[in-house]
């Protein structure tokens, strides 16, 4: 059976124990098909982040299932979850987390020596070209944590695309960015989807960032309103 | 996941806190320096004080015990066979304490492949003369050059030529404390009277220091030769075998089968010298311990080192984490900086530890009772430099993993929530 879904998520549920049970996610169902560039929205403390560490494989312990790529994320050890999360997905969080050891080439190459499919100079050249199509090609020797903000997240989308992954992951990537940042974040994720055809899913709480994606799925105490 | 950028991570961690690793490494570097150290040092003085005695005391020695005669009449009875006996009315009869047929049976532990050579030696009773007034001695017998080749004879004759007992006839080397109650200097002549009654001369060729000052107040040497002359007997007569072995470990299993074979007394070192053992294991058992805790404590150095740069890049390992790499790589980066500490710190520490024990080989140690020694002792075993630097790299190791794996679990989310 030929489909083109990157992401399926089928009735997951979550409920943390602290100190009284509650539930935070309550039967979320839906799919993502390749090439959508579809936001999250939501009340502030409705379950959008914890929602998105479940996508991203990091938290395992739900209800439910997920797909990623037709294949179940059930079941799988630490180690697999860590090679899907490598080569499928790409992670921008809000706070822009690149490792300050590190030049900004570095960082963008980080997740390719894991993946270790393209030898050092290759990986190189890819980072460099990324960090060119983001604008940023001169910070590219520069120590991570001598950068600003803006250019940070550029950095960590630069990052997040490095292994050419199936999804991208965003949790509030403009919610630390005044509005010039977010326009150019904006940009350059409308230009990852309609150029390069990239998946996209972004958790925000921008509504005008919200209203120009195609599709936006609305949160609400846990629940999928549309 | 090569393990190329597996260091290159963990250099990059390192080198963002290097202070504090370089403090952690110097402490490794000082307890491997201390520990070689303290065990060259320890085991340098263990062979000095251990030489003293061993190096002079024969491996194994054969002589002739005086001890009362086995069989009595009584026994030869029928009537009393099956009792218990102890009238004993023959008293010993084996005075002679000379071995019986000596030179053969010297020749043919010459040719024994065990044996790293063999020495006669007589010892004769007598009085040094001094005026009116008689000293108790000992002439020791012996054949100067087996001497000095199997028990370092040479060493100890910290005046004169000890090799003129064999040239010069009815000569002497007096044992230092002997020299100094008689006042006697090299050259001069000296007066003996045996056991025997008979007075002889002799010339005193040197002065003998074994360190020992009980020993030297009356012992002295003499030539074979002299000594059979001093006390009347022919060139056969000799008292004492002195064996010396390949290795010294035999002697206890050897010498009862020489017992059997000549028909002779034989005593081991081990049965002679039993306390020396204990005292020279003990001290090394105790710088052993010593050693190994200044080793377990810098662990503990490491250890707190890494938990705390672990605190510091919670951030870094959730978005290792975050981007895919797993638990296992975390540990292996965390693994390798502390395994880089303990290397760089155990190889710091056994060239250290080399310069301290030179430093102390060069300080002057000078002492009556030690003619040979001008410095203090030091053993330069590799096998120090080995257990400390393996045992190092295992205490790092430990010290690393727990670290290491705290941070393996680390769970991104709860990082990445809390910002
Ligand atoms: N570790 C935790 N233990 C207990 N409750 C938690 C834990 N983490 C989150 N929650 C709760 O789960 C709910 C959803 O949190 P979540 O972070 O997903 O909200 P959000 O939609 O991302 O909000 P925001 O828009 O403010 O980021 C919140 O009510 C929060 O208090
Ligand atoms: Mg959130």
């Amino acid at each position: 059976m030929e489909n083109n879904i990157v992401l399926e998520a089928r009735a997951i549920y979550k409920s943390f124990n602290d100190p009284v049970k509650i539930d935070v996610l309550k039967d979320i169902s839906f799919n993502i098909k390749r090439g959508e560039f579809v936001s999250v929205i939501g009340k502030s403390g409705c379950g959008k982040s914890t929602l998105l560490y479940i996508l991203s494989t990091m938290d395992t312990d739900y209800q439910g299932e997920l797909l990623i790529d037709n294949i179940s994320m059930h079941g799988k050890s630490e180690k697999e979850l860590a090679a899907i999360r490598n080569e499928k997905i790409g992670f921008v969080f809000q706070f822009h987390y690149l490792l300050n050891e590190f030049t900004v080439l570095k960082n963008v190459m980080l997740p390719g020596f894991k993946l270790n499919k393209y030898n050092e100079a290759e990986l190189e050249s890819r980072a460099l070209s990324l960090l060119k199509d983001l604008g940023i090609e001169h910070l590219a020797h520069k120590m991570a944590h001598r950068i600003s903000g803006g250019e940070k997240q550029r950095v960590s989308i630069a990052r997040a695309m490095i292994n050419d992954p199936l999804i991208i992951m965003c949790d509030e990537p403009t919610g630390n960015l005044d509005n010039t940042n977010t326009d150019m974040v904006f940009d350059i994720f409308k230009e990852l989807t309609e150029v390069y055809h990239k998946t996209l899913l972004v958790v925000t709480h921008d509504m005008t960032f919200a209203q120009n994606t195609k599709r936006t799925i609305e949160m609400e105490d846990g629940r999928i309103l549309r | 996941m090569k393990t190329r950028h597996i260091t290159e991570i963990a250099g990059a961690l390192l080198l963002a806190r290097w202070k504090q690793t370089l403090v952690a490494a110097v402490g490794v570097t000082f307890s491997i320096a201390l520990f070689i150290t303290l065990l060259g040092f320890m085991e340098g003085l263990n062979q000095l004080l251990d030489g003293l005695v061993l190096n002079r005391t024969p491996h194994i020695r054969l002589y002739n015990d005086i001890r009362p005669s086995d069989h009595q009449p009584i026994d030869l009875s029928d009537k009393y066979k099956e009792y218990y006996n102890f009238v004993g009315s023959i008293k010993p009869t084996n005075s002679r304490e000379e071995i019986h047929n000596a030179q053969r049976i010297i020749e043919n532990l010459r040719k024994d492949p065990l044996v790293l050579g063999v020495a006669p030696k007589i010892t004769a009773q007598v009085f040094y003369n001094l005026g009116n007034v008689d000293v108790n001695g000992i002439i020791n017998g012996v054949d100067v050059e087996q001497e000095t080749k199997l028990f370092f004879f040479s060493d100890y004759v910290t005046e004169g030529n000890y090799y003129d007992l064999k040239n010069v006839a009815n000569s002497i080397v007096l044992g230092i404390g002997a020299a100094k109650t008689m006042m006697a200097k090299v050259g001069d002549v000296i007066t003996v009277t045996t056991t025997e009654g008979e007075q002889f001369t002799l010339k005193v060729v040197g002065f003998f220091q074994s360190g020992i000052s009980e020993f030297d107040k009356t012992q002295s040497y003499a030539s074979v030769a002299t000594t059979q002359k001093l006390l009347g007997e022919s060139s056969n007569y000799i008292t004492d075998i002195q064996v010396k072995l390949k290795n010294m470990d035999l002697a206890p299993s050897l010498a009862p089968q020489y017992k059997q074979v000549y028909g002779v007394d034989a005593e081991d070192i081990q049965t002679a010298n039993a306390q020396f053992e204990t005292g020279s294991s003990v001290r090394s058992i105790i710088s052993y311990a010593v050693g190994l805790t200044l080793l377990i404590v810098s662990g503990f150095g490491i250890y707190n080192i890494l938990n705390m740069l672990i605190y510091e890049k919670m951030d870094t390992i959730a978005i290792l984490k975050a981007t895919g790499f797993a638990g296992s790589d975390v540990k292996k980066i965390f693994t390798a900086i502390s395994l880089s500490i303990g290397v760089f710190g155990a190889l710091a520490g056994a060239v250290f530890g080399f310069i301290f024990s030179k430093i102390i080989d060069a300080i002057p140690f000078n002492t009556d009772s030690l003619p040979t020694v001008e410095t203090y002792p030091i053993d330069y075993g590799a096998r120090y430099y080995i257990i400390a630097v393996l045992f190092a790299l295992v205490t790092t190791y430990l010290a690393g993993w727990f670290p290491a794996r705290k941070a393996s679990k680390i769970d991104p989310v709860e990082i990445i929530r809390g910002k």
